[in-house]
């Protein structure tokens, strides 16, 4: 190895973008560029932690492809100092450890990027304007990393040594991470990796010089701050929730919330006097059985869900609307991919508002829980429930890939203080009260019966549940009269709920014409552009976060307050869009406008930016 | 002159219930329907074994089988599913109260076709409930179109022949892990009466596929489900005799003349033995018999299959005995340690 290979490249070009002086501290990209299935997963997490150890805000975005291995992945760590966290268009400093990819990856970064590549692949004959820190991995990998098998995953830790020595970030943080990552069983392999950081750190400090203004400094802005992704974040929801039956079927990106919750339920739910489980979970056959035992338990009276993603929800179409006839709880979380159809397995949308909002034949509507982070994601898993059982009806909670499946940065899960909610249903001691039910009467005004339970020993206690016409007392009429009495009634149900869902999040800004209405993940990119319109072009913009369908009586406000309202879709069809026109009186609606984006990668601040400035006519 | 008659002592079972405490709403099937047959042995059963009716919970899909459940034991608490789906309602119910009995009434349009996926599941987790087929060959309420369970060569009124084979539910059952396996016709009513309160004894998942002729779409001359087939097809490989464990009566048989099995439930179960020495816990034995059977147009029913010692779905799951359905909150929210323990772990 000749030492001029390894000089890195500082174009003249770049230099006048770069004043080296300019340092850009704690707010730039940093994308990884591997191969699937190669342990780069381990690199990736390892170096977003100690970053964020450091104290500096972090985000970290998987872009992986629907395979097991050898097809190319990337990962993006945003460190943002004023705490955006949602995905950038381009990365200021690239990893490209994948040849198939590494040309492309190279010439679509923007001047000025770093790029720390694998040597071979001679990256610095393609462009001028980049830094360039050709590292050989294969050569430095064999020294620390004696067994040939295991050297495929080893050597991408070496790249954390690499770039945490250009970027200055603390060598014992990185070494903290990666004790946590292996875990205290896992001490060899810790071992081993931690000695391929330092191959990697000890290679970079004889060999290059750093010539790019990249640099990570220690912040306090993460203390006491947990790294989760939504998925976990949601299974706890729902443990804490009280939840006792788990029916699913695998899809991905909803698969690892079943399987944390498994392993939650494992842990933490077996009763301490017996050594029994207080739960039951069953992989069902498909979505269609998965729906329906989450049926037949809640009608039973457990607290039933299941999980699935947007073609899971096509199969329980029919259930779910024999679910909200007959009146039966049901959780369904909804972690959204790309659609239709096979579609983008392994990328996020927000594809499935409209479909779960208004799912099955006949008129049928539903409430729509969207969480926009893993706090939201563990206290909503706890509000469907309750909503569910108030309601007697099926919930969906709308998470999607983004926020599913990747690790994000959150506040501690507060315990919750309030007392599970079961909702209407009586007892045999009620029925003595009251001589007996009518199973779908309103007694109370608010669209809601009561229910009983299989089992209640009483002789009026019994009910027949059936997805044909019925009246009142649950029995079976083709009458039009008890039709549309029944189908009011459910309307009005819907109606109460309003003011039973989640609030949205509102920031008004002082003087702001424009008003900003999104809805689960599109919060990070639509808060941030709402800065990017303020900051650079001096426009104020009001925001609303919606939290729930049916909306709540705030958003016809919100409305009312601003001349123009953009609404952020990740979707091609406007779906929540469409969902406000539906819902909002013709004056409201034409206030309305569309900003979306459906790509597959978390919607990023400048595409809306933009977009809204086109529409402004900026 | 004499004072008018004392009325009839009324006849009670051992919970002093009538049977008007087993029975539901009137029938709107067809004058002569099979179903309707098996309705009233279904009630008979439930009253004879003495279980609360109040315990019980009652399944269909969609069909004919559907209605049903609404015409026996109005005490149940019903649920009366969508199309070939009722397995999947009734095994997620199970798992919200393992404490109650649950009996499906489906169809062979339920079972056989649209459903057969999740029937074949339900098999496979030996879910603990009673599955009836009433099982006509036909779609009735659609108007006579063949089902999967129909032979192959039968004719339709229309003329049709059926040319594609048959699902049989009792081969499936046997072959994927239900493990009481019966088939019986809703016509003979000692057998199928002794055939339900075995189920009702049974622990595990009990298949009952019932002959039941539609006497709309179904009942003529090239039907192989027709009442006049049955009677000349019917093939019973033991005579079925149940006793109750509360029932204290020792009837002597021959040595040899009789396969008795004790019930779980410290009931016994005697098959008396007709031309043939049947094995009903030789799984092998038992598809052997019903493909013989087969060959020569024979209907073979009785108690098929049964298999008394695998676990069910419920076994393997290691729940607690009471209820998840109405577990208290401390029972099933974590304490406050164990999140700061969770979140800790996120640090």
């Amino acid at each position: 190895m000749s030492t001029d290979q390894v000089v890195p490249v500082a174009s003249e070009a770049s230099a006048s973008q770069f004043d080296p002086s300019r340092r850009v501290v704690n707010d730039f990209s940093i994308q990884v560029a591997t191969v699937n299935g190669s342990g780069s997963q381990t690199a990736n997490s390892v170096l977003m932690r100690a970053i964020f150890q450091m104290g500096i805000p972090v985000s970290g975005k998987n872009l992986f492809p629907s395979n097991i291995a050898g097809l190319p992945t990337w990962f993006t760590i945003r460190a943002s100092a004023e705490g955006y966290i949602g995905r950038r268009r381009d990365s200021e400093f690239f990893v490209a450890m994948n040849p198939e990819t590494a040309q492309e990856d190279v010439m679509n970064l923007q001047p000025g990027a770093a790029i720390v590549y694998d040597e071979p692949l001679k990256l610095n004959a393609l462009r001028d304007d980049l830094h360039f820190y050709p590292v050989p991995f294969d050569k430095l990998v064999g020294p620390v990393c004696p067994e040939a098998k295991l050297r495929k995953l080893v050597r991408n830790m070496i790249y954390d040594g690499v770039v945490g020595w250009l970027l200055g970030i603390d060598f014992e943080e990185i070494r903290k991470a990666l004790v946590k990552q292996f875990g205290a069983r896992k001490a060899k392999a810790a071992e081993l990796n931690w000695n391929a950081v330092l191959a990697g750190r000890d290679f970079a400090e004889k060999n290059l010089t750093k010539s790019d203004p990249f640099a990570i400094e220690r912040m306090d802005k993460t203390g006491g701050k947990i790294i989760i992704d939504g998925n976990s974040a949601a299974a706890l929801g729902c443990m804490f929730a009280g939840v006792t039956v788990l029916t699913w079927y695998p899809i991905t990106p909803s698969s690892s919330l079943a399987e944390a919750l498994i392993a939650y339920l494992g842990k933490h739910r077996i009763d301490k006097e017996t050594g029994k489980a207080t739960f039951a979970v069953v992989q069902a056959e498909d979505e269609l059985a998965a729906i329906g035992m989450v049926i037949g338990a809640s009608w039973a009276g457990a607290r039933a869900m299941t999980c699935t993603s947007g073609p899971g929800i096509s199969l329980m179409s029919e259930f779910v609307g024999f679910a909200y006839y007959t009146e039966i709880p049901a959780v369904i979380i909804d972690v959204q991919r790309v659609g239709p159809s096979t579609g983008l397995p392994t990328r996020t949308m927000q594809g499935d508002i409209l479909s779960n909002a208004l799912l099955s034949h006949g008129d049928a509507k539903h409430p729509i829980l969207f969480p926009s982070s893993p706090e939201e994601c563990f206290t909503m898993a706890q509000q469907a429930f309750d909503l569910a059982e108030l309601f007697q009806t099926p919930v969906f909670v709308n998470m999607d890939l983004d926020l599913g499946m990747n690790n994000w940065m959150a506040d501690p899960f507060p315990y919750p203080e309030k007392p599970i909610r079961r909702g209407k249903v009586l007892t045999a001691e009620d029925l003595d009260r009251l001589g007996g039910f009518a199973r779908y009467k309103d007694v109370d005004g608010d669209g809601i019966g009561y229910r009983t339970l299989p089992g209640v020993k009483h002789h009026a206690g019994s009910y027949f549940t059936r997805g044909s016409g019925h009246n009142e007392k649950a029995q079976y009429s083709e009458r039009p009269e008890d039709f549309i009495h029944n189908m009011d009634r459910l309307a009005h149900k819907f109606e109460t709920m309003r003011g039973h869902v989640p609030a949205c999040d509102v920031q008004d800004r002082a003087g702001a014409k424009l008003g900003i209405l999104c809805c689960g993940t599109s919060r990070d990119a639509s808060e941030e552009s709402r800065d990017q319109l303020e900051r650079d072009f001096g426009i104020r913009a009001g925001y609303l976060r919606l939290r729930a369908w049916p909306f709540g009586a705030e958003v016809g406000d919100f409305i009312d307050r601003h001349d123009r309202v953009y609404v952020i879709d990740q979707n091609r069809d406007a779906q929540l869009f469409s969902l406000l026109r539906l819902d909002m009186s013709n004056e409201r609606a034409v206030k309305l406008r569309s900003v979306r984006y459906y790509g597959g990668l978390p919607v990023d601040a400048q595409t809306l930016t933009d977009e809204i400035l086109k529409q402004e006519g900026l | 002159m004499s004072a008018a008659a004392p009325p009839p002592a009324k006849k009670t079972n051992r919970l002093d219930l009538e049977i008007l405490s087993y029975r539901g709403g009137r029938s709107t099937l067809c004058a002569g329907c099979g179903h309707n047959a098996i309705t009233e042995r279904i009630t008979e059963a439930f009253w004879e074994m003495g279980v609360e009716p109040w315990s019980v919970m009652k399944f269909s899909g969609i069909g004919c089988s559907a209605k049903t459940p609404a015409y026996f034991m109005n005490a149940s608490h019903g649920l009366n599913a969508v199309h070939g789906r009722a397995p999947t309602v009734a095994t997620g119910a199970i798992l919200g109260n393992a404490t109650l009995p649950a009996i499906i009434v489906t169809g062979d349009g339920d079972t056989a076709s649209i459903g057969l996926g999740h029937f074949m599941h339900m098999l496979r987790r030996n879910v603990p409930l009673i599955y009836v087929i009433e099982d006509n060959g036909v779609y009735g309420l659609t108007k006579g179109q063949f089902s999967a369970t129909a032979d192959y060569g039968s004719k339709l009124k229309t003329g049709v022949i059926n040319d594609t084979q048959p699902v049989d539910c009792c081969l499936a059952g046997i072959e994927m892990g239900a493990t009481f396996v019966a088939r019986s016709f809703s016509g003979d009513k000692r057998q199928l009466l002794s055939i339900l309160k075995a189920a009702i004894s049974h622990r595990g998942l009990a298949i009952i596929d019932v002959i039941s002729p539609c006497v709309t779409f179904n009942d003529h001359e090239g039907s192989t489900r027709s009442y006049q087939y049955m009677k000349d097809h019917d093939e019973p490989v033991h005579e079925v005799d149940f006793i109750p464990s509360f029932i204290d009566i020792d009837v002597e048989y021959d040595e040899g003349t009789v396969h008795e099995v004790e019930m779980p439930d410290g009931s016994r179960l005697r098959l008396k033995k007709l031309d043939r020495d049947y094995d009903p816990t030789s799984a092998m034995g038992a598809v052997r018999a019903i493909h013989e059977a087969k060959a020569s147009d024979e209907v073979l029913t009785g108690i098929l299959y049964l298999d008394q010692d695998s676990p069910t779905l419920i076994d393997k799951l290691k729940m607690l005995d009471e209820p998840l359905a109405t577990l208290p909150q401390e029972k099933v929210r974590p304490s406050r340690e164990a999140l700061a323990q969770i979140m800790d772990e996120y640090r």
